[in-house]
């Protein structure tokens, strides 16, 4: 099973606060451009496909598959050092969109590229959480 | 008159340095101008043109390197793209010198990164900063972002751990014929196999050393480098490009290295079977398997096979690094710079046992950044002048 890792915390701007704060209400929240219909992440204050700023927000449904991991052995940063072996995992989206993140709760030899995954959150201080991953 | 043939690279100097408590980044930077000035017959008083990166610079960094030489030059660029910044100022020089804004560049690297214990390859990434924080929060090491591509490629297309081993194994061969190269012991595949894992499917013998060292290069007019010293490396073509992982979703196995390289090769006018020797930034193994690919010496999904063929090694139809490599010989943080050193050498054909035989054409990749989450990618293709 994989050990707690003890997320850093983020840094949060006006642009990513929605985002962050949406996690620390358990909800994944992505953007769509109203113009061009562009999803993008991470959060801007406008669309960089076509530089509108009529960005809509929206939760996603939190589920998705791993697209590719590694199950990290060496990392002194301090919240890593006492989780190794860790999983470091892009997961793709229901929705189409790529997120770097943690596979977690499971043993970290059976996470596999393609294996169905659901969000859940780390709480952090200040009413923000960090998302990541468990299998399905 | 067009960019391409007639601008050269006049001058170079690799510090032979691999442990240097004793100096400086910048000290190691005007060590290395003073030899590359030497190679080609000029002086300080002859530089126009200012180009440096570094990590340990701060975001003034080349104006301080130009109070550091008592510099004054009319062009100065402190581009800093990642590893790949020298390569990429090659080019910026070139513009410059070919618009008449200066006449003789001075390129410049220096850098402590082993003897300060900086965290390059395999430590942790801290960062604060709202950009980094989709990364941060979840351990992202410079291995890892390779790691992830290797996994991807693995899974794709079959590619295995010893085929990214023949890789390491490679450049050690390379690196025992070179006298200044960090690590010169003989490995085996299973040496790789048996290191310790750093980061899945990355091994620790898949990963880049850790030294200091430094470089320059002189760049200037084709006319003028041939009233030079030594015979002048010709800049035929060379491309630049930024890849990212953010919007879209792209495939995580397309890499900067084809954007700029298909425009190298644009730029220059030759075609792949008309190169005989590539300097491939290796931070880790998957980096050279997939730029080989990206640069479009085999096709997607053949860099394994290609590379167990032997088809890299001195000797073969198309030799990569044929210094050690940042796998073997050295690497400060940045490696850029070497990657042109030695092509230059080779095109000069000093290279000794090492030399690759009757060299007329090299390709110079750079990567720089973390090549699965934000990086740059610089091609330069040089020629021997006839
Ligand atoms: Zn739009």
């Amino acid at each position: 099973m994989t050990k707690p890792i003890k997320h850093p915390r983020p840094g949060v701007d006006w642009e990513t606060r929605a985002y962050w704060e949406g996690c620390g209400r358990h909800e994944l929240i992505l953007q769509r451009c109203r113009s061009c219909g562009t999803l993008q992440h991470r959060p801007r204050a406008l669309c960089v496909s076509c530089l509108s700023d009529e960005i809509e927000h929206f939760p996603a449904s939190g589920r998705g598959t791993v697209y590719s991991f590694t199950v990290t052995h060496q990392n002194q940063a301090p919240g890593f050092r006492e989780a190794l072996p860790y999983v470091l995992a892009y997961v793709e989206l229901e929705e189409g969109v790529r997120l770097l993140t943690n596979i977690v709760g499971c043993s970290p030899e059976n996470v596999r590229i393609g294996l169905p995954v659901e969000v859940e959150y780390a709480q952090l201080e200040g009413d923000i959480a960090v998302p990541r991953f468990h299998p399905l | 008159m067009s960019l391409s043939r007639s601008i050269a690279i006049a001058g170079v100097h690799e510090h032979p340095t691999r442990w240097a408590p004793d100096r400086t980044a910048s000290q190691i930077m005007a060590e290395s101008a003073r030899a590359a000035l030497e190679d080609c017959g000029l002086g300080l008083v002859d530089v126009d043109g200012l180009f440096a990166a570094g990590m340990e610079m701060g975001p003034m960094g080349v104006v301080t390197l130009a109070e550091y030489l008592n510099l004054k030059p009319r062009y100065i660029d402190g581009t800093n793209i990642g590893g790949s910044s020298f390569v990429a100022h090659v080019a910026h020089a070139a513009a410059a010198i070919h618009a008449g804004l200066c006449r003789v560049a001075l390129i410049l690297y220096g850098s402590t990164a082993a003897s300060n214990a900086m965290a390059i390859g395999t430590g942790g990434q801290i960062g604060r900063d709202p950009a980094t924080a989709f990364s941060t929060p979840y351990g992202l090491t410079t291995v890892g972002s390779y790691a992830l591509v290797a996994q991807r490629h693995m899974q794709k297309y079959g590619t295995t751990s010893e085929q990214l081993a023949e890789i390491a194994v490679t450049m050690r061969r390379h690196a025992v014929l070179n006298p200044v190269a960090k690590m010169r012991s003989p490995i085996r595949i299973e040496d790789v196999l048996a290191s310790r894992m750093i980061s899945e499917p990355l091994h620790l013998l898949d990963c880049c050393i850790m030294s200091d060292g430094g470089g320059a290069l002189v760049v200037t007019s084709l006319d003028h480098a041939r009233d030079l010293k030594q015979k002048p490396a010709l800049l035929l073509g060379s491309g630049e490009a930024v890849w990212h992982q953010e919007i879209g979703a792209p495939d995580l196995l397309t890499i900067a290295a084809k954007q700029s390289s298909d425009e190298a090769f644009r730029m220059a006018g030759v075609t792949r079977d008309e190169i005989d020797l590539c300097m491939i930034y290796d931070s880790f193994t998957i980096t050279v398997l997939v730029t080989l690919e990206a640069l479009g010496f085999c096709k997607p999904g053949e860099g394994g096979s290609f590379i167990e063929s032997g088809a890299i090694s001195l000797g073969s139809a198309l030799p990569v690094n044929l210094d050690g490599g940042g796998l073997s010989s050295n690497h400060p943080g940045m490696r850029g710079i070497f990657l042109v050193i030695e092509a230059v050498k080779q095109l000069r054909r000093e290279c000794g046992p090492r030399q690759v035989e009757g060299a007329e054409r090299a390709l110079v990749h750079g990567t720089g950044g973390l090549l699965s989450t934000l990086h740059s990618g610089a091609t330069l293709i040089l020629e021997r002048d006839r």
